[in-house]
């Protein structure tokens, strides 16, 4: 018996789903994949490092951090592709800058279209969905920000919705129709005065679709009570409502840790596994889960050395990609601790291109060309368990 | 329909400060432009708003300083009844740019004595300001400074205050950084009283000299055995922060610029407005209100009208003085905060250390969501002051006024604001639809009344009113 949804031999194939995690500030990859057996490890960080009895070994060398066992347990699952040492070329030590390159792929120069734009744009180049793309939380991600281009930016998904003040059924619907002409302009009126009125129709699209979303869901499955685990939770409400989404943005911020780090990342990374792992039950709950691909990723990496609490900005960072369709295990190399590798004395060196990993995920998942939008060819990774999209 | 001299001013006194209601602004165009600019850059002239009566029925104003809400919500009270407007915008202007936050510390009383030093400071010499910043509690804790230890440097602060307060990226080197970083251990604060039984302190300000590395350092070229205080100087000389510093006035008070990162690639929007405040920052020796005379009264500022996107406590500020509303103590000043929140912006409590991203970036589906269903509720009920004194002006016409002139006035009366042909348009059909505005009969007044809130709402819903 086939349930709404659900993919059988016959069921007409279910298209591709992206899930993007950011973690904003530069998540410190070794503290989260430790590299335990390595002296240099331990002797660059006599006071930021996870303490051995602590930590969650799954392979001879590596170890998750204490915090990090959803994460584990996922992984022993097979569902968990960790891929080590991501970055590019002299890596900005800016969070600002080296945010942008992620978003746009433009390490050289400032560029104004993100990937993830870029995608909606091909997916749906007359813009008939407005909910092709949706981030949950506050702002737009510049990933998902081009001219031309409606993504959907809800904060609240329980009252979403323009004009709900107006007392009258019947007011409200004629000075939407109103509100809708005034957001219908002559092209060209100026660029940002364009931006609004394409921002304010996709609104009124997207609006009367998404407002279904909530009333549709009912899960047994806890979520951690975070943020984190709130969007993914509403990442999972309308993804279950069927309403063509394909690209979904979450964030998760706070992961900039010059001082305190010890306590601050065990918080953190509790927050962001546990979400995660309820995020993948509630997926499978509904039968869900099989279209579906998670991308955890940040700006960079961390400094090999502590500066006595913390640690400062690096390079060599690395993401996960989680789903049912994931070959679970480990990709490109981990980063050489040993201090004689160490870019500018103090950095580790990354291993693997981040266009790399997303013409991955274009061309093997969402069966798009990437040479366009990551702006050429990388070396892509095979961490899919059979070809998917195309 | 609005005369120009109107609209110069309703300008001006948006940008200097958060708009004004119709009888204020045609107080203030009475009288030359540069006068208004002389007291509006020279705020002490002006007697301060009394907040004694606010703090009687918001106790936790003077009391418990820990509820950031209401601390905000007095902040909005400021921003709608201080008679010295500019001293609250260049508050929120430096909190825009030397952006720290309640996040990390979750400590409300020493973000208020940040954003106290901001307006207390705001127009004085920015040697000043980046001094008090860098001893500021707040920026201290926030960007790890009390963790900058002369025998293990931690290099946040040294990396922001080059990159987001002072000079932008490109500008000095990663040894710089850390030379800089050098130059700031032992600055930090106090052991903070123990938050119980009484609630949080705000922190104070403590140089350690047993933790400061007093040795020699090298920063932009110059070699000493440099503090906090030398490097401040020495930034405050380069042309490079001159051009930064002007660039974010730029984008806050004229028209809207490209976001940071890019600066250091994307040519400013107006690079003879950049140069010509430069030179006035260079020239006085980095005094700010030197600056602000010569930005008000340029004629890149005059032509700049509805060019940036206001920011949402703009918004909300602005909102409310056209209601007319929260002129005295009304309860309902805390809302503001979660108004704001909602719309991409919370005060004390930017996202980043980079502060808000401005212009579109501000709007989205969500928070255009929410800026208009705010600006609609505000102005939606016809009682309050602001529609009601719109309501008196189209009366005292004396004459019925047909669709066209009606919604012209509403426009004028609401802003001055100019709006696309669509928009009037589309504001003209409605209004069209019940004929002439009418107010013989009591009958008649009522049905205008609804007419015209109705109009107001429409034209705050609309995208010319996202702009300042």
């Amino acid at each position: 018996m086939a349930v709404s949804g659900h993919t059988n031999g016959h069921a007409k194939k279910k298209d591709p789903v992206l899930v993007v995690v950011q973690l904003s500030g530069g998540n410190d990859f070794m503290n989260t994949v430790i590299p335990f057996t390595e002296g240099a490890y331990y002797d660059a960080r006599p006071l930021v490092h996870v303490a051995k009895k602590d930590q969650l070994p799954f392979t001879d060398t590596l170890a998750f951090h204490p915090a990090a066992a959803p994460l584990r347990d996922m992984y022993l699952a097979g569902d968990v592709a960790i891929i080590q040492g991501i970055g590019y070329e002299n890596s900005s030590r800016s969070h600002f800058r080296a945010m942008d390159i992620w978003h746009t792929c433009e390490p050289l120069k400032i560029a104004t279209e993100g990937w993830l734009a870029k995608v909606v744009r091909e997916i749906d180049p007359q813009g008939s969905n407005p909910l092709t793309a949706v981030s949950f939380g506050r702002g737009l991600p510049r990933a998902l920000a081009a001219p031309g281009v409606t993504a959907t930016s809800v904060d609240n998904l329980d009252n979403y919705g323009l004009l709900n003040s107006i007392q009258t059924a019947e007011q409200r619907q004629e000075d939407l129709s109103f509100f809708k002409r005034m957001y219908t302009p002559a092209i060209g009126t100026g660029m940002v005065l364009d931006y609004l009125a394409h921002t304010g129709n996709g609104v009124l699209a997207g609006a009367d679709m998404l407002k279904e979303a909530p009333r549709l869901y009912t899960s047994s499955v806890q979520y951690p009570d975070c943020a984190i685990g709130k969007s993914l939770r509403d990442v999972v409400r309308v993804h279950t409502a069927n309403l063509g989404t394909r690209i979904f943005y979450t964030q998760h911020g706070g992961y900039d840790y010059h001082a305190q780090e010890n306590p601050s990342h065990f918080r953190l990374l509790s927050e962001l596994t546990q979400s995660l792992r309820a995020f993948m039950q509630d997926l499978r709950e509904h039968n869900a889960s099989d279209n579906v691909t998670v991308l955890v990723f940040t700006e960079f990496g961390r400094r090999m050395k502590d500066n006595g609490s913390g640690t400062d900005h690096g390079s060599g960072g690395g993401a996960f990609l989680i789903g049912d369709r994931i070959q679970g295990g480990l990709y490109s190399e981990y980063p050489s601790v040993k201090p004689a590798d160490w870019l500018n004395g103090e950095d580790l060196r990354h291993t693997f291109d981040f266009r790399g990993v997303y013409g991955t995920l274009l061309e093997q998942w969402l069966g798009l060309d990437p040479t366009e939008i990551v702006g050429g060819t990388y070396e892509q990774l095979r961490p899919f368990k059979t070809a998917a999209g195309a | 329909m609005a005369d120009e001299r109107l609209a110069l001013m309703a300008h001006l006194l948006r940008r200097a400060g958060f708009g004004t209601s119709r009888e204020e602004l045609e107080a203030y165009a009475a009288r030359p432009y540069e006068e208004v600019v002389e007291e509006l850059v020279n705020p002490e002239r002006i007697p301060d708003l009394d907040e004694s009566v606010l703090r009687r029925y918001y106790p936790h104003l003077g009391a418990n300083q820990d509820n950031p809400n209401s601390w905000n919500g007095r902040w909005v009270w400021r921003m709608v009844n201080s008679k010295r407007p500019l001293e609250e915008k260049m508050a929120l202007f430096w909190h825009h740019v030397l952006a720290t936050g309640w996040t990390k510390s979750e400590h409300t009383p020493t973000m208020i004595e940040h954003v106290e030093m901001l307006r207390r400071d705001g127009l004085g010499n920015f040697r000043k300001i980046l001094v008090e910043l860098s001893k500021d509690p707040a920026m201290i804790y926030w960007l790890d400074n009390n963790e900058n230890h002369a025998k293990s440097i931690n290099e946040n602060y040294g990396r922001e205050i080059l990159e987001l307060f002072s000079m932008g990226i490109g500008n000095y080197s990663e040894t710089d950084i850390k030379n800089v970083a050098r130059a700031f251990t032992g600055w930090t604060f106090e052991q903070p009283i123990p938050l119980y039984p009484y609630g949080h302190y705000a922190s104070k300000f403590v140089f350690k000299p047993e933790d400061h590395d007093n040795s020699e350092k090298t920063f932009l070229g110059n070699t000493g055995k440099f503090n906090g205080e030398d490097i401040v100087d020495i930034i405050c000389r380069q042309p490079a922060t001159a051009r930064f510093v002007s660039r974010h006035l730029y984008n806050f008070f004229v028209a809207d610029e490209a976001q940071v990162p890019a600066w250091s690639v994307q040519e400013p929007r107006d690079p003879e407005a950049i140069a010509t405040l430069s030179k006035a920052f260079l020239d006085s020796d980095a005094d700010i209100r030197s600056v602000m005379r010569v930005l008000f009264n340029s004629d890149f500022f005059k032509a700049a009208q509805f060019q940036r996107v206001k920011c949402p406590i703009e918004l909300v500020a602005g909102v409310i003085k056209l209601a007319g509303t929260h002129r005295g103590v009304d309860p309902g000043l805390v809302a503001f905060d979660g108004a704001t929140r909602v719309m991409g912006q919370t005060l004390m409590d930017p996202p980043t250390v980079e502060g808000w991203h401005t212009g579109k970036e501000w709007i989205d589906g969500g928070t255009l969501t929410e800026r208009v269903n705010f600006a609609v509720s505000q102005v939606s009920d016809v009682k309050k002051p602001g529609p009601q004194s719109i309501i008196r002006r189209l009366a005292d016409y004396g004459r019925p006024l047909g669709p066209e002139e009606l919604v012209d006035t509403v426009l004028d009366l609401a802003g001055p604001l100019q709006v696309q042909p669509e928009t009037r348009q589309a504001l003209v059909e409605l209004a069209a639809r019940d004929g002439e505005l009418r107010f013989g009969s009591d009958d008649e007044r009522q049905k205008s009344e609804e007419r015209v809130g109705r109009l107001l709402r429409l034209t705050v819903a609309s995208r010319e009113y996202q702009f300042a």
